[in-house]
């Protein structure tokens, strides 16, 4: 029973990370239409800026995580300005594409400039002793992930059900022109959504960097689970990215314990997958069903 | 009517669909203050002058000047912005957003302090809206969609107010109301109109000057008192049938601009 507990939080502490990117990748199709694998190596780039700021430049663990957030926030506005804004209106494929071919570039340029070795930081609770529940432990690590993701997830919330931003860019993924004749400013709104993505892969990033060391090739595979995780939250709907997260860090973790040794083959690896087909076969829609049928 | 500059100016706008004219040299005028509607057969280019007007269409020739100042070509929000108000055809509102919330995004780009004010205004036009104010928008039935659109649009406060076929799909009562609302922003708030219909007589009614558009060019224009007693309006767009010598309808069905 122990042992289910420690699974049960290291599960939703990795599938708050693959819930974080999910958001990333929800926001920009709602937006835009636009599915962006580089979603997880955007994510990769700010776990290594963080570590280039902790680790080369010996700045505060807090200081650095708000600039790396920051900073690639300011990536994302800038990379929908000087790259997918000129794909507005060309097909659906050829965004993949670009969208893929940056997953490239970013990989590499990580390896160029960082090294391909895994590397980490001593964040300010690496030392904290774990917290103990009579004879379950939690590692501090996994509650920070889990209360950090718990915090944005209410700010996220607070943000699209009250600010007035928030509900235009609602607005907009509802019905694109009818906003613009409104007076809001589409592209602002596609903007400030690729800035928000990066800005939560930014922390996904930075959250996973104790749970895992980070390599230039951390997103990829990562990235991809948080597809699924999107995938079988209902692509379209941000509480869905989470609980799509949760439900793929569940299971990969429970597989990967209570499988794996059984049958002598790594199970775990494969059963996102496994999942993500058995959702789109039962439940195509995904778990929240917010898309509707567009009107003629 | 000729000594002001009129509000807005629409001067020999020419705009495609790819290499399909949609608008083929069309200029009108809507002097601060009126109602002007633009008649004419599915396909005539009503609905692509609107959206050049208000910025979704790029027109390649012509100019479209607003309050003095030219404004083809710019991005739709920025022209919401100077105050024009575009109702677009077939109540294209916010469905997953409360009746209330699609009202407040109507007045996204206004001052917020007034916003409550407004929408109570609003429910004074259209008291339906306030009965589900807290509903989705989506679940409003068509006619309930429309006067939405028509809400959400007057949040804006405008100057002029672009309204696409406001009386598509609705039922004859509704199409009533409706036409009594466009006269009464006209008239208590001083709002501009410009009314694209189908429903000719609707339009003819209550508007002080009409446009008819034919294959993307102005064919006919003239105060609405005049056109309604135009033998081709009669008989193409009020339904009259026009009884000749012979006491037979016209046989040859042909327009004088044809």
């Amino acid at each position: 029973m122990d042992t289910f507990f420690q699974l049960l939080l290291s599960g939703i502490a990795q599938g708050c990370v693959y819930g974080l990117v999910a958001i990333g990748f929800v926001l920009i199709y709602k937006a835009t239409e636009m599915v962006n694998f580089a979603q997880g190596d955007i994510m990769m780039l700010g776990a290594f800026i963080t570590i280039t700021l902790i680790n080369h430049l010996d700045w505060n663990y807090f200081l650095a995580v708000v600039t790396a957030i920051g900073a690639m926030g300011l990536f994302g506005l800038a990379l929908e300005r000087v790259l997918l804004r000129r794909m507005i209106g060309e097909s659906p494929f050829a965004v993949l594409m670009v969208t893929i071919g940056l997953g490239f570039v970013l990989r590499s340029v990580a390896g160029m400039i960082w090294g391909h070795d895994s590397q980490s930081i001593l964040t300010p609770y690496t030392d904290l002793p774990p917290l103990r529940f009579g004879e379950v432990v939690f590692p501090v690590a996994d509650v920070v992930v889990v209360g950090a993701t718990v915090v944005l997830c209410g700010l996220t919330f607070l943000f699209f059900r009250y600010t007035r931003f928030g509900v235009a860019m609602q607005a907009t993924s509802q019905n694109q022109l009818a906003a613009s004749y409104v007076g809001i400013s589409v592209k602002r709104v596609v903007g400030v959504s690729w800035a928000l993505a990066a800005a939560f892969a930014a922390i996904a990033g930075i959250l996973l960097l104790p749970l895992k060391s980070a390599y230039p090739h951390v997103g990829l595979v990562l990235g991809i689970k948080a597809f699924a995780a999107a995938i079988v939250g209902g692509f379209g709907s941000l509480p869905g990215a989470m609980i799509g997260g949760l439900a793929i860090g569940l299971v990969e973790i429970f597989t990967k314990y209570w499988i794996d040794d059984i049958v002598q083959f790594s199970v775990s690896e494969t059963s996102v997958y496994i999942l993500l087909l058995l959702m789109l076969i039962v439940r195509p829609s995904g778990i929240f069903t917010s898309m509707q049928r567009k009107k003629v | 009517m000729i000594a002001a500059e009129p509000l807005l100016e629409v001067h020999n706008i020419e705009t495609y669909y790819g290499l399909i004219a949609g608008v083929r040299g069309v200029s009108l005028e809507v002097p601060e203050g009126s109602i002007v509607t633009i008649l004419g057969a599915n396909g005539a280019g009503k609905t692509t002058v609107l959206k050049t007007i208000c910025g979704a269409m790029v027109p390649n020739k012509g100019s479209v000047r607003f309050a003095g100042q030219d404004i083809a070509g710019r991005d739709p929000d920025r022209i919401t912005r100077l105050g024009i108000a575009h109702v677009p055809e077939g109540r294209e509102v916010f469905p997953f957003l409360t009746t209330e919330e699609n009202l407040k995004m109507g007045a996204f780009t206004c001052n917020s302090s007034t916003v409550k004010t407004e929408i109570y205004r609003i429910y004074e036009y259209f008291p339906m809206l306030k009965e589900h104010r807290k509903l989705a928008a989506g679940y409003l039935s068509g006619g309930q969609q429309q006067m939405l659109a028509v809400g959400r649009a007057l949040m804006l406060r405008p100057k002029l107010m672009l309204l696409d076929e406001p009386s598509l799909g609705l039922s004859p009562k509704l199409v009533h109301s409706i036409s009594e609302v466009i006269e009464s922003i006209n008239q208590d708030q001083g709002v501009t109109v410009l009314l694209v219909e189908q429903n000719a007589q609707m339009a003819l009614n209550i508007a002080d000057y009409g446009y008819i558009l034919d294959n993307g060019r102005v064919v006919m224009e003239d105060s609405t008192t005049r056109l309604s007693k135009t033998a081709d309006v009669q008989e193409f767009y009020l339904g009259k049938k026009a009884i000749s010598v012979r006491g037979k309808r016209r046989w040859k069905q042909r327009k004088t601009w044809r």
